[in-house]
């Protein structure tokens, strides 16, 4: 066993880990934060999609003991301090961005990786960024309304399908 | 996945020291490598990270003019800094998986696995690139030997590409979607002494170069410099995505997009 360190939502974090063990397991098992998501565990599907030093990384796809002295964000820390969800957050309740719900941590936090590096994407940039989020339920059309609601454009002319 | 011992070198000479430990093998970003693991296809005792090595990352430009990047460079950084050196080059590197995927996925990783449809080996073999190790450098014509074998010895790391940047070059790439490997791929490069092409997704030997359309491109760069070139579907890959035949077939019609791009 190792021990590992790292921050996790601005909070720091450590436990003992194999090499084997992956991030999505080690905040999962280890830390309790369920709400990363581990879908395939092929990293085909993207739910368990983290930040690690602000980039989003597959976390399913990443041994824990390479996030050592990382800065890792997940979808517990998203949602404002007072714990009004976060602008994302909110646009995937306005529009319908989810069903089941399975893949929607993923899917916001792809959605905040996009937005910090593209603050006005257009509709393709989003469907293309979402490449690697997989979404069973709802055909994606309100997950990308939501998305591009979050980052302040005009959706009134997208349609709800 | 079996357990094992992870190492986390911080320079390349503590990393080919810990690859002499039995049985270790080197881990870049993961991204083919831990869902090998999960499939138990592979049974390291000791994985030796190379995310802490700094000197294997980065993008630059050489004295001589050519592209050199480290060997732990993900492929969103590429996309990202080599899109002013080389925009053929960084337009794969930024089509290469998901984003997550190429927020972690290296270069030297992709061409140490030399996956038979990856993209990055059609990159290097059609720039004529130089594959830089902790021992030697490779050119890439003796780098790729064939599916999932390059010339790279035991306990070797790709510690850098260095790529002479062509006229011009174009990457098509026809996306198997579920996977997002190419289906088969063409990157074809322009040089003042001539054309090559590289194809990868195509055959069972891996990336190759179709010497065919070099020959035809070099005297007549067009599209339709290449009508009534086929290729040889005997050694093709063919799976459930598409055959042997329709994956010959697509060599020239991915080859002849990428030229027409080009312009």
């Amino acid at each position: 066993m190792t021990q590992v360190k790292m921050t996790v939502n601005g909070k720091a974090a450590s436990g003992d880990v194999e090499g084997r063990t992956l991030l999505s397991q080690f905040l999962r098992d280890d830390l309790g934060l369920t709400g990363t998501h581990v879908g395939c565990d092929t990293s085909q599907c993207g739910a368990c999609v983290v930040h690690v030093n602000g980039e989003a990384v597959k976390s399913c796809t990443m041994l824990a003991v390479e996030a050592e002295g990382a800065e890792v964000a997940t979808i517990e820390g998203q949602a404002n301090a007072d714990g009004s969800l976060n602008a994302i957050q909110q646009a995937f309740q306005d529009h319908h961005g989810l069903q089941c719900g399975f893949c929607t941590p993923g899917m916001v936090m792809s959605a905040a990786a996009l937005l910090k590096e593209n603050p006005k994407p257009t509709e393709a940039d989003v469907r293309h960024y979402l490449d690697g989020n997989i979404c069973r339920c709802t055909g994606y059309h309100n997950i990308v309304k939501a998305i591009m609601a979050a980052s302040g454009q005009d959706v009134s002319a997208i349609a709800a399908e | 996945m079996y357990n094992f011992d992870v190492e986390r070198p911080q320079s390349i000479a503590d990393a080919v020291q810990a690859l002499s430990r039995e049985d270790a093998q080197p881990l870049s970003g993961g991204q083919t490598l831990i869902p090998t693991l999960k499939a138990r296809l592979a049974a390291p005792s000791v994985l030796v990270s190379l995310g802490d090595v700094d000197e294997m990352k980065g993008v630059c430009m050489s004295d001589g003019g050519q592209l050199c990047i480290g060997g732990a460079t993900t492929h969103a950084t590429v996309a990202a800094e080599a899109a002013a050196h080389y925009p053929a080059l960084a337009s794969l590197a930024a089509r290469i998986g998901d984003p997550a995927v190429r927020n972690r996925g290296t270069i030297g990783g992709s061409v140490a696995n030399n996956d038979p449809s990856a993209c990055y080996p059609a990159g290097v073999l059609g720039s004529g690139a130089t594959v830089v190790t902790n021992a030697r450098e490779i050119a890439a014509d003796d780098y790729f030997q064939g599916m999932f074998t390059t010339a790279l010895e035991e306990g070797e790391i790709v510690t850098e590409v260095k790529f002479p940047i062509p006229q011009a070059a174009h990457y098509e790439k026809f996306l198997q979607p579920a996977s997002r490997f190419p289906l088969v791929a063409a990157f074809v490069a322009r040089f003042s002494d001539g054309v090559r092409v590289a194809i990868t997704g195509a055959s069972n030997d891996g990336v190759f170069r179709w010497s065919e359309a070099e020959a035809a491109l070099a005297s007549n760069f067009s599209a339709s410099a290449l009508d009534g070139l086929s290729v040889d579907s005997t050694d093709m890959i063919s799976d459930l995505h598409g055959t042997a035949e329709y994956r010959a077939h697509l060599i020239g019609v991915m080859t002849k997009r990428a030229v027409a791009a080009i312009g």
